[in-house]
């Protein structure tokens, strides 16, 4: 394939909100309201609208008989991409929070810079994409205030989240040869100026929640090399049950 | 130049256009909603360009099945192509399109500020779709859909959506 590098970009990028977006959809009437159910269930179409296209464009590269759904479906865990922020469980609505929040601080100065890539499609994507990654970090930081700065137990339930989510956010900052490779080119984002970006949303919500930042080290994680944690199989073996049960079925 | 209202010259093609509805809206046609960015012909296939309000909207499958069979009781074979760029606004609804909205009980969106202030700082700015009291407030960010917000009325107590500005 000509462009494999950017193929596999394009699947660093699905790949979180894939991942993310299916954990969101496990609290589908499972959520602790009415509203913060339908309002997480609504983010996990946002960023499985995200993915879409993402794979649509990389079927569209990598040719042959390749789909958005071969390509969601039909990859083995070490050929996926994603951080392991977005692997971790739904442990409890503060955990369901914090990820999400992490995530959001990240994904917004991201798609910021992917408008401007000098790849049309993924610019595309990006211009679509950050209007609704805005709203849901505009969400996700509410709730981090309202949690951090609400009863003792809400409090301690966050900050617990916090020490256990707040290490892996540091991979999803780490470059890796492809994103390297992406930025060089003019198509991938500088991942430095979204840490920045990133961390400052970080550290005024986090003053604002009363909350504080852990002073633990960052993991050493490998997701982006395809080197998943102990969840990613249960996850994959949900997600990829009907199209390994029912090849090639369609909605 | 994006307009708000696609002026294509080939009437029946149009009438076909104007009777695709937004399943999640069936009183809102696509070309009130600012969905169909482009038609072209290419020999005898009509191509419709149209894009999505939201990433994951479900509707965008329902509604291009729905315009290529509208097209096709017209005798047109057609292709629909899905466009990104440039991304859709909530200012691409037609005036035509708020008021049917309104009156299909769904609040329009308001422009940006007042959206931000109804939103975020929680004034009281969305017109209840029942009894038109402005004495309103958000329950929740998201609503039914992705594109709405859930609102109630503190004057008749009635819950009502609110269609999200979208810029």
């Amino acid at each position: 394939m000509k462009d494999q590098s950017l193929y596999e970009y394009l699947l660093l990028l699905g790949d979180n909100s894939m991942i993310l977006g299916h954990r969101l959809s496990e609290l589908c009437g499972h959520g602790p309201s009415l509203e913060t159910d339908i309002a997480l269930t609504n983010i996990s179409l946002d960023l499985f609208g995200q993915v879409r296209s993402y794979f649509q464009y990389a079927a569209e590269l990598k040719g042959d008989e390749a789909t958005e759904d071969s390509i969601a479906f039909l990859r083995f865990d070490r050929d996926y991409r994603n951080s392991i922020i977005v692997e971790q469980p739904n442990t409890d609505f503060a955990h369901v929070i914090v990820r999400q929040f992490l995530f959001d601080s990240y994904h917004t100065p991201l798609l910021e810079q992917l408008m401007h890539s000098n790849d049309e499609t993924i610019a595309a994507i990006a211009a679509k994409s950050i209007k609704e990654a805005k709203y849901h970090l505009r969400f996700s930081s509410e709730w981090m205030k309202r949690l951090g700065d609400g009863t003792e137990e809400s409090y301690q339930r966050t900050q617990a989240a916090l020490n256990h989510l707040y290490p892996y956010l540091h991979e999803l900052y780490h470059e890796s040869p492809i994103e390297k490779e992406m930025k060089d080119q003019g198509i991938g984002a500088d991942l430095s100026v979204v840490k920045e970006r990133s961390i400052e949303t970080i550290k005024e919500v986090i003053a604002e929640a009363t909350l504080s930042i852990p002073e633990s080290e960052p993991r050493m994680v490998r997701g982006k090399e395809g080197i998943h944690s102990e969840h990613m199989g249960f996850i994959l073996s949900d997600l990829q049950f009907m199209q390994r049960a029912y090849p090639n079925m369609q909605w | 130049m994006v307009n708000s209202t696609l002026h294509i010259e080939n009437e029946s093609i149009m009438k076909a256009l104007w009777t695709v509805t937004d399943p999640e809206i069936p009183v809102l046609s696509i070309m009130d909603m600012g969905v169909v960015r482009n038609v072209d012909m290419e020999n005898d296939l009509v191509i419709v360009s149209i894009t999505p309000t939201y990433s994951g909207c479900p509707a965008m499958d329902t509604i291009g099945d729905d315009i290529k069979k509208a097209l096709k009781e017209e005798g047109y074979q057609s292709r629909v192509k899905l466009v990104l760029a440039p991304a859709w606004t909530t200012d691409w609804i037609t005036e035509r399109g708020r008021k049917k909205l309104a009156e299909y009980g769904i609040a329009p969106p308001m422009e940006e500020a007042a959206d931000k202030a109804a939103l975020i700082a929680g004034e009281r700015l969305v017109k209840c779709t029942h009894c038109g009291s402005t004495n309103t407030r958000m329950i929740s960010q998201f609503g039914s859909t992705a594109c709405k917000a859930l609102f109630q009325c503190n004057e008749c107590d009635e819950p009502f959506d609110y269609f999200k500005c979208l810029k």
